[in-house]
């Protein structure tokens, strides 16, 4: 049996009178991209906020490799090794590449306030690692020569490859990706595609909400189907593409 | 018309009374500075950083006559001290921090501060011993303390600490992530909360080396803050507000017109002139002097 990254089990979440998520149960399998779709306001960026800790649950729980993380805060979430893009980038404009991606780092550096601060930069081998990893990741997603401009000045779609770079960075276990098609054409939603795929190939499981069906039914191994905040059908892209179910939710009856 | 030698030598002389006392502001100003791009909150509890400083330095080196670096030191850690007590014990403790419900906790905490301030050193100024010695010397008819020099070599070597903490160091970074964009930054696993406890660390630390660095000069007393921290903002303003450069800039400017109105018209609208210049800078380029307009608009305030 495939072993178990992410479980959400009852989850509900209410803004007001309004629920947004609905006793949603699904789980997440460790090293497949699964993707989550559904109409407009189906809920899931709340999804989203729910994981990474900017919303906590009504009721219910999300468990990261078995254990609870509702109450957690989101830079401890982030600790445990979830990453996440938004679905409008971002990035610290007015930073450089380089250091958007050092700042994404920092988790992994293990100097604290003190030693990163009395200590001459010049002399710390620590920073000059970040540097290096950095430049490591700016390679992986093929932006190795923007590495001194200004993250602001960027074009959208290599923002987006800035931020999904910046989560990397990160050394995550899982990776949540919302919409990262989302504005970019067709040449830049490729380039996402094959940069999702060679994500999972690093060992990193990925969760990926987005509108664009080619994309999702190209590079998904498990698709979850949610509408008004409740799951109505989940399995491969070719079980979803004649379900039911799923036809009603996005054409109507 | 001709400029006499002794037309040049006060005109000097004005000029370095008037970056002495801008550098004081710039201090107040990088102070303003470092919370707002943290929380977006001004924090009026600033000048009383600046005296605190001041007569903590007084109480250890003219009473306990510890000497001078030594008591710069733990002047400093203390002033830092409440600077981290304030936070923790107040900015943090707010459920929903809104801009507005800051602010007012933060002028609270400045008459706070003053209270207990008058309490504990009482209400007549204080004087603090020069950090060399307290004779002037001439520079083309201008008489200059080596105090000066102090306080603007002073000036100059936090303005660089301050560059390269914020450019080169994995925590400065993660603070000027997070004031660029906090959810991001809170993303990537940076807390926040630390943050802003650093921030006001940094400011109160900048604002007690203000203090110290000036009391020689114009001798310390508890109700100082409020008028410290009002040319203080006014630089941080003027210079366009979070971008330090601009406030060291401003700050000087503020000074040096001050040196100019009290030199050349009176004394007595030396204050009044500051500020008029001030409304000006404010009507003609509500943004700031270094600030862009753009970025003000998504401000708060």
């Amino acid at each position: 049996m495939v072993e178990t990254i992410l479980e959400y089990q009852e989850l509900q979440k209410n803004f007001g009178g309004v629920v947004a998520v609905n006793k949603l149960n699904m789980t997440v399998d460790i090293g497949s991209i699964t993707s989550i779709i559904g109409p407009n306001g189906a809920g899931k960026t709340t999804i989203f906020n729910l994981t990474t800790g900017f919303l906590s649950p009504t009721a219910g729980n999300i468990k990261f490799f078995g254990n609870s993380i509702n109450q957690l805060k989101p830079h401890n979430i982030a600790s445990l090794g979830i990453a996440r893009t938004f679905q409008n980038v971002q990035v610290f404009d007015n930073m450089s590449v380089l250091e958007n991606i050092m700042v994404g780092r920092h988790l992994r550096s293990k100097s604290g306030i003190l030693s990163s601060t009395i200590i001459p930069p010049f002399l710390r081998k620590e920073e000059k690692h970040i540097k290096r990893e950095a430049e490591k990741w700016l390679e992986f997603i093929g932006m190795a020569d923007d590495s001194q401009i200004s993250a602001g000045s960027l074009p959208l779609g290599k923002q987006r490859m800035l931020e999904i770079a910046r989560a990397l960075a990160m050394e995550p276990k899982l990776i949540l990706f919302d919409e990262p098609a989302s504005g970019l054409n067709a040449r830049e939603t490729l380039a996402i595609g094959e940069l999702i795929g060679k994500i999972k190939e690093s060992g990193v499981t990925v969760v990926l909400v987005e509108h664009d069906m080619e994309l999702i039914m190209d590079i998904s191994d498990i698709v979850a189907v949610i509408n008004f905040g409740t799951r109505i059908a989940m399995g491969t892209p070719a079980e979803i593409q004649i379900n039911e179910d799923v036809i009603t939710a996005y054409l109507g009856d | 018309m001709e400029i006499t030698n002794q037309d040049f030598s006060n005109l000097l002389q004005y000029i370095f009374m008037g970056i002495q006392r801008g550098s004081i502001y710039a201090l107040a100003a990088m102070g303003f500075n470092i919370i707002y791009n943290s929380t977006g909150v001004i924090n009026f509890a600033q000048g009383e950083f600046v005296v605190y400083g001041g007569l903590m330095m007084v109480s250890l080196t003219m009473t306990m006559n510890l000497p001078v670096p030594v008591a710069f030191f733990f002047t400093v850690l203390f002033v830092m001290l409440i600077g981290i007590l304030m936070e923790r014990l107040t900015i943090n403790t707010v459920k929903s921090p809104t801009v507005l419900r800051l602010v007012i906790i933060t002028i609270g905490v400045s008459i706070f501060l003053e209270g207990i301030a008058m309490v504990s050193w009482g209400k007549n100024s204080h004087v603090l011993r020069h950090f060399s010695s307290s004779e002037t010397f001439e520079v083309f008819g201008a008489m200059i303390l080596p105090q000066t020099l102090w306080i603007i070599g002073i000036l100059v070597f936090i303005a660089l600490g301050f560059i390269l903490f914020f450019n080169y160091t994995m925590t400065g970074k993660c603070m000027r992530a997070c004031s660029i964009n906090r959810d991001a930054a809170r993303l990537v696993g940076i807390n926040d909360r630390k943050m802003v406890m650093i921030s006001f660390a940094l400011s109160a630390g900048i604002g007690a080396i203000a203090g110290i660095i000036i009391t020689p000069i114009i001798q310390m007393d508890y109700g100082r803050g409020t008028m410290l921290a009002i040319k203080g903002f006014g630089a941080a303003v003027v210079g366009g507000l979070g971008n330090s450069v601009g406030a060291i800039f401003a700050g000087i400017l503020i000074g040096i017109i001050e040196a100019f109105g009290a030199g050349y018209i009176s004394s007595h609208y030396m204050d009044a002139i500051a500020l008029f210049f001030m409304l000006i800078v404010l009507f003609v380029k509500p943004s700031g002097i270094f600030g862009s307009s753009e970025a003000s608009k998504l401000k708060e305030f």
